[in-house]
């Protein structure tokens, strides 16, 4: 079984990134969603475990880091989806986990 | 209809907001369909489970003995996250103790609370079919 | 595949009921079938007959009417979180009455139940909250 995460909430505002990043098994997928995209910019600590986190794969809701105007300070690694890759990612994942 | 396994997932602290009451209503209306139903208590949500609740002074009403009525309900896999309680310097003692009577098992009383490490309930949330978050 | 969506939150409050929206219209794009919308805790908000945001910004109860209609698609609000929060239709105002009700087209009021059987039949049920 491999989960699709999803994080809605900004890493500095609240601990879902943290507890959601504790939880979620080697082959899954996190997908930051919402003000969730934060964790997906560069420069902080938030991107290190991110780096860290080597068996989990990161997307980011494109939509969501462009409304912030986050779009080239996005970290490498991370894939950007719009909302039919959101679709998508839900399809190819057996469950959702949606960590609000 | 086919058996699936139902998971909801717990993570506010009780009376701040409405999620906790809300997410309760939807495991007793659930209980009915039979599925193979678990709940997990991460993060603030094990606040939810502690005894002593009196809600008297703020005027909203205590919903914590409706824990207790969960093992009548069949819904019996309780887990709460053992790094959770640690991190809020809490133990198994200060929350409520929930019971379930397996009929399979000549109605012994047997405890629905597991409390499990967060590698544990990694492995536990990663086998469900359906995640129901609040 | 056929989804289930559930949203927790009202209109504009939380970006949950936009992002939502976006998710089943792109599912539905994709033809993917959405067996149900379900509307739980402030979610219930959505279905409002009343709101009349600023002209330059989305309406999102409307939204939500033009897009079941468009698709014929079952979108629940929550019995219970409704009488809680004041969201009525005209047979459940009457009964409990009321001089008003309140509910928007292409939503139908019913009980929790109708989420758990969303989690049944579908092959996917996504959670959007706060």
């Amino acid at each position: 079984m491999a989960l699709l995460h999803t994080v809605n909430k900004s890493p500095f505002e609240s601990n879902t990134f943290d507890t959601c990043l504790g939880l979620a098994k080697d082959g899954s997928t996190i997908l930051l969603i919402e003000d969730g995209v934060y964790a997906a910019t560069t420069g902080h600590s938030v991107a290190e475990k991110i780096k860290n986190a080597s068996g989990i794969s990161f997307a980011v809701l494109g939509p969501d880091l462009q409304a912030r105007g986050l779009e080239d300070k996005l970290a490498d690694g991370i894939k950007v989806v719009d909302y039919e890759g959101f679709v998508n990612l839900v399809t190819e994942h057996d469950s959702v986990q949606s960590w609000l | 209809m086919s058996v699936k396994k139902f998971m909801y997932i717990n993570r506010k602290a009780p009376y701040g907001t409405i999620y906790a009451l809300e997410a309760l209503e939807v495991v007793l209306i659930g209980a009915a369909f039979d599925q193979d139903v678990s709940l997990a208590f991460i993060g603030d949500g094990v606040y939810q489970l502690t005894k002593g609740q009196n809600t008297e002074a703020i005027g909203q009403k205590n919903f914590s003995p409706t824990y207790s009525a969960l093992g009548d309900y069949d819904v019996n896999k309780i887990y709460v996250e053992k790094e959770s309680l640690e991190e809020r310097g809490l133990t198994l003692d200060d929350l409520q103790h929930l019971v379930w009577e397996d009929e399979d098992d000549d109605w012994a009383e047997k405890d629905s609370i597991r409390l499990v490490s967060r590698a544990e309930l990694t492995d536990v949330l990663d086998e469900q079919d359906v995640i129901l978050s609040f | 595949m056929k989804f289930s969506i559930q949203v927790n939150e009202g209109p504009y409050q939380h970006e949950a009921a936009d992002t939502a929206y976006q998710f089943a219209r792109a599912a539905l794009a994709a033809g993917h079938e959405i067996f149900r919308i379900f509307f739980y805790h402030d979610g219930v908000n959505n279905a409002t007959r009343l709101a009349v945001p600023p002209q330059d910004d989305r309406n999102i109860s409307a939204q939500w009417t033009a897009l079941a209609k468009e698709h014929d698609l079952d979108m629940v609000v929550c019995i219970a979180a409704a009488q809680r929060r004041g969201l009525m239709d005209a047979d459940e105002a009457k009964r409990q009455g009321l001089d008003a009700d309140n509910i928007a087209e292409g939503f139908r009021i019913s009980g929790l139940g109708q989420l758990i059987e969303a989690g049944i039949e579908s092959d996917r049920l996504v959670v959007f909250g706060d």
